[in-house]
C-alpha cells in the first residue's frame, strides 16, 4: 500500500484559506526574508532603479546645461534636481549596488549557510529604502540643501540619516560574516578577492557613516530650532557634502575593484600569483580613502591634501601589477572571456580615471575647485562602479537566478557602457580645466561643445542601463537558458553549490585547503597559496 | 558539491563578540565625530563672542559626576555577570545583569535631572541644539544598553546558561559606553 502524506505547508496551501496563506507567504518572503541572496536582490533592484534615475537626472541636467544662459526648468526646481543628482549617484546607485553584490555573493564565497545577523542586514535594506523614499518626498516638495520649505529640508536630512544608518547596519552584518562565518580551512589569506573587497568596503562604511549621521543630527536640530550655528539649510552641503565627493566615494567603489580582481584569474584560467599584493592593493585603496575622509577641509597644512587622494591610486597600481602578472602571455595560455570580465575591466578603468581626476582636483594651482571637474570625477566613479556591478550581475547571475544573461546581447553593452561613461565625464574634465563653473550656468559659449558631448555620453549610458535591465528581466523571468553549476569554470566556493544556490547555500560545508578550492582537484600541485605551508 | 570533501559544521567564531565590537567602533566614530564638531563650534563661538555657554545656564556638576561614578558600578556589575556566567552560576549572572540594567536606568534618570536643572530650551541657540544632540544620542545608546542587559538576562533566566559569549559582549558594550561617557563628560561638562 502506498501512502502519500502532505507536508503541513502543502496542506495549508490546499485549504480554503490557501489564498490567505499564499499572500502571507509572499509578504513574508518579500518583506521579512533573511536569506542573504534575497536581501542582495532587493538592494540590486533598488540600486539599478537608482542608477536609471541618476542617468535620467544627468540627461535632464545635461540638456539644461547645453545653453549656459537660459533654462527651461524653473530655477527653484533646478536646485532640487542638483540635490537629487547627488543623492541618486551616491545613495541611490553607488552604495546600494555595492552592497547588493556583497550581501548576495559574499556568504556563498565564504562557504557560509547564511549571512551573520540576517535580520540586521534585512532591516538595513528597509531603512535604506525608507530613507530613500523620504528623501525623494522631501526633494519633490521643495526640500533639499537649497529648498524653501523648512519641514521638507528637515525631512531631507532625516532621509539621508536613515539611509546612512541602514547601510551601516547591513555593512556590520557583512563584515561580521567575513570575519566569523568562513568555511573550515578558509583563512583570511584564502578568502576570495571580492569577499576581501567587501570586508574593506563594509569596514569603511562602519567607520565613515556614523560620523555622517552625527553631523546630520546636529544639522537637523540646528535647522529645526535656532538655525544659528550651522547657517541654515544652505550649510548642509558644506557640513555633510563630503560624503558625496572624493575621497569618500573611492571607498564605496571598492567592491567594483573586487569584481575585477575576482573575475581576472577565472578569465585567464590560472591561480592568482602574488595574491597578498592584490589583497594589499584593495586594502590600501580603502585605508587611504578613509585617511582622506578624515581630512575633509581641503587644507594643505601640515600634509598637502593631494597626498590623501594620491594614496588610493597607489593601491590601484598594486592591483594593476598583479593583473599584468595574471594576464602575461605564457605557453599553453587559455583565455575564456566572459561578459562580466569586460564590464569589470571597463569599470576598473573608469574608477581609475576618476581617482586620477581626484588627485588633480586637489592640486590648488590647477584652480579646478569650484568647476565642473568635481562632478566629472564623481560620474567616472559612479558609472565605473555601476559597470563593475553590472559585471558582477552577469558573472554571478547563475547563482542568483539559475540562468545566465544573454552573452551575445550583454557583451556589446559593456563596450557601450564604457564609451558612454568616458563620453559623459571626460568632456567635463576638459571644461573644468577651461574654467566652466560648477552648476548649470556659464557665460562662455566655448564650453557648449563639451556639454554636448557629455549629454551624448549620458544618453548612451541611459540606453546601456535600459538594455541591461531588459536583459536582466528576461533572465529573471526565465527567457534565457538555464546553466550548469559552474559555467565559467571558476575557482571559488560559490561555484561548488547548485545553480541557483539553495536557501541555505550548501548542503554540506566544504573544507578549504587553498585559496582556489575548485582548482585543487584539477591542478592538485599548482597551488600558490603560501598560507598552506 | 563539486569534488570537495565535506567538513563538520564550523565552530561558532565569536559572532556576537565581533558584531558588538563593530557596533562599538561605529559608536566611537559617531560620538567622536560629534565631539569634534562640538569642539570646533565652541572654539568658533569663543573667538567670535568670547563665550560658549549661554548666559544664565549652569551645568549641574553633581549629577554629571555621579553619572561618571555610576559607570564604575556598571562595569563592575557587567564583569560580575561574565564571571558568574563562566562559572555556570545562573542566579548571580541574572542578578548582576539586572543590576547593570538598573544602574543604567539610574544614569538615564540622572541625565533627565540634568536637563531639568539646566532649564535650557532646545531652541535657545547653537549650544542648546548641540547639547541636546550629543547628550540625546548618548541617552539613545544608554537605552540600547539597558535593552541589551534585559535581553541577556532573560536569555539566562530562560535557561541558555552555556552561552556566555553574549554576556562577554554585553560587558564589552558597557565598557565602551563608559569610555564614551568619560569623553562626553570631559568635553561637554568639564571644559564646558
Amino acid at each position: 500500500m502506498t501512502t502519500i502524506e502532505s507536508s503541513p505547508e502543502v496542506a495549508a496551501l490546499a485549504s480554503p484559506d490557501a489564498s490567505t496563506a499564499r499572500a502571507a507567504t509572499l509578504i513574508t518572503d518579500w518583506f521579512a526574508s533573511t536569506d542573504h541572496k534575497h536581501i542582495g536582490r532587493l538592494y540590486l533592484a533598488g540600486g539599478l532603479l537608482g542608477l536609471l534615475a541618476a542617468v535620467v537626472l544627468n540627461v535632464v541636467l545635461a540638456v539644461e546645461r547645453l545653453d549656459g544662459n537660459t533654462f527651461s526648468i524653473d530655477s527653484g526646481a533646478l536646485s532640487q534636481l542638483i540635490d537629487a543628482q547627488r543623492v541618486a549617484l551616491v545613495f541611490g546607485t553607488l552604495l546600494p549596488l555595492a552592497m547588493a553584490m556583497c550581501v548576495a555573493v559574499v556568504p556563498l564565497q565564504l562557504g557560509a549557510r547564511a549571512i551573520a545577523f540576517p535580520r540586521l542586514a534585512s532591516s538595513g535594506f528597509w531603512m535604506w529604502f525608507g530613507g530613500l523614499v523620504l528623501t525623494i518626498v522631501a526633494l519633490v516638495n521643495d526640500g533639499g540643501t537649497l529648498g524653501g520649505e523648512a519641514d521638507m529640508v528637515d525631512l531631507y536630512i532625516v532621509g539621508l540619516g536613515l539611509m546612512a544608518i541602514g547601510l551601516t547596519a547591513s555593512a556590520g552584518a557583512l563584515a561580521t560574516s567575513v570575519l566569523t562565518t568562513r568555511a573550515p580551512g578558509m583563512t583570511m589569506r584564502r578568502i576570495p578577492p571580492f569577499a576581501w573587497s567587501a570586508l574593506v568596503f563594509s569596514l569603511g562604511i562602519v567607520l565613515v557613516m556614523p560620523v555622517f549621521v552625527g553631523t546630520l543630527t546636529y544639522l537637523f536640530l540646528d535647522h529645526r530650532n535656532s538655525r544659528t550655528g550651522f547657517g541654515g539649510n544652505s550649510a548642509i552641503y558644506e557640513w555633510a557634502g563630503w560624503l558625496f565627493t572624493q575621497p569618500a566615494s573611492f571607498l564605496f567603489a571598492i567592491p567594483a575593484l573586487g569584481v575585477f580582481a575576482e573575475v581576472l584569474p577565472v578569465t585567464f584560467k590560472q591561480r592568482m600569483p602574488a595574491r597578498g599584493v592584490m589583497l594589499s592593493g584593495l586594502a590600501l585603496v580603502g585605508v587611504a580613502a578613509f585617511a582622506g575622509v578624515t581630512q575633509q577641509r581641503l587644507h594643505n597644512d601640515p600634509v598637502p591634501f593631494v597626498q590623501f587622494n594620491l594614496l588610493p591610486v597607489l593601491g590601484m597600481l598594486l592591483i594593476i601589477v598583479v593583473a599584468m602578472l595574471v594576464a602575461r602571455p605564457r605557453r599553453g595560455m587559455q583565455v575564456k572571456v566572459n561578459p562580466g570580465f569586460i564590464f569589470a575591466v571597463f569599470g576598473f578603468g573608469m574608477i581609475l580615471v576618476g581617482m586620477l581626476g581626484g588627485v588633480l582636483y586637489a592640486i590648488d594651482d590647477l584652480d579646478l575647485q569650484g568647476t565642473v571637474f568635481e562632478e566629472a570625477t564623481l560620474i567616472f566613479l559612479v558609472y565605473g562602479a555601476a559597470l563593475g556591478a553590472m559585471g558582477a550581475v552577469v558573472y554571478w547571475a547563475p547563482k542568483l537566478w539559475g540562468r545566465s544573461l544573454n552573452v551575445v546581447f550583454v557583451a556589446p553593452l559593456a563596450l557601450l557602457g564604457g564609451a558612454a561613461t568616458f563620453l559623459a565625464a571626460f568632456p567635463l574634465y576638459i571644461a573644468g580645466f577651461l574654467g566652466q563653473p560648477a552648476g548649470l550656468a556659464y557665460a562662455d559659449s566655448d564650453f557648449e561643445v563639451w556639454n554636448v558631448l557629455a549629454l551624448l555620453g549620458h544618453a548612451l549610458m541611459a540606453a546601456t542601463v535600459v538594455c541591461f535591465l531588459g536583459a536582466l528581466i528576461a533572465t529573471i523571468t526565465g527567457r534565457s537558458d538555464a546553466v550548469g553549476d559552474d559555467p565559467w569554470e571558476a575557482q571559488t566556493l560559490e561555484w561548488a553549490t547548485s545553480s541557483p544556490a539553495p536557501r541555505d547555500n550548501f548542503i554540506q560545508l566544504p573544507i578549504v585547503q587553498s585559496a582556489e578550492p575548485l582548482l585543487d582537484e584539477q591542478q592538485p600541485t599548482g597551488s600558490t597559496d603560501r598560507s598552506e605551508v | 558539491m563539486q569534488a570537495l570533501s565535506a567538513g563538520p559544521a564550523p565552530a561558532p567564531q565569536r559572532q556576537m563578540l565581533v558584531g558588538v565590537s563593530l557596533a562599538i567602533v561605529a559608536m566611537t566614530m559617531l560620538v567622536g565625530g560629534m565631539l569634534a564638531v562640538w569642539s570646533q563650534q565652541r572654539t568658533q563661538a569663543i573667538d567670535d563672542t568670547g563665550t560658549w555657554l549661554p548666559d544664565g545656564v549652569t551645568v549641574p556638576e553633581v549629577p554629571t559626576n555621579v553619572m561618571l561614578m555610576a559607570f564604575v558600578g556598571i562595569c563592575v556589575f557587567g564583569q560580575w555577570a561574565v564571571y558568574a556566567a563562566k562559572n555556570d552560576d545562573r542566579g548571580h549572572a541574572a542578578f548582576a545583569l539586572a543590576c547593570t540594567a538598573f544602574v543604567g536606568l539610574l544614569v538615564i534618570n540622572a541625565q533627565a535631572f540634568v536637563y531639568h536643572e539646566m532649564g535650557l530650551g532646545i531652541s535657545d541657540g547653537t549650544y542648546a541644539a548641540m547639547f541636546y544632540g550629543i547628550t540625546g544620542l548618548f541617552m539613545l545608546l544608554m537605552i540600547v544598553g539597558v535593552v541589551f542587559s534585559a535581553v541577556t538576562a532573560f536569555r539566562y533566566i530562560g535557561g541558555r546558561v552555556h552561552d556566555s559569549e553574549i554576556v562577554v559582549a554585553h560587558a564589552l558594550y558597557w565598557y565602551a559606553i563608559a569610555v564614551v561617557y568619560a569623553a562626553v563628560w570631559f568635553v561637554v561638562y568639564v571644559t564646558k
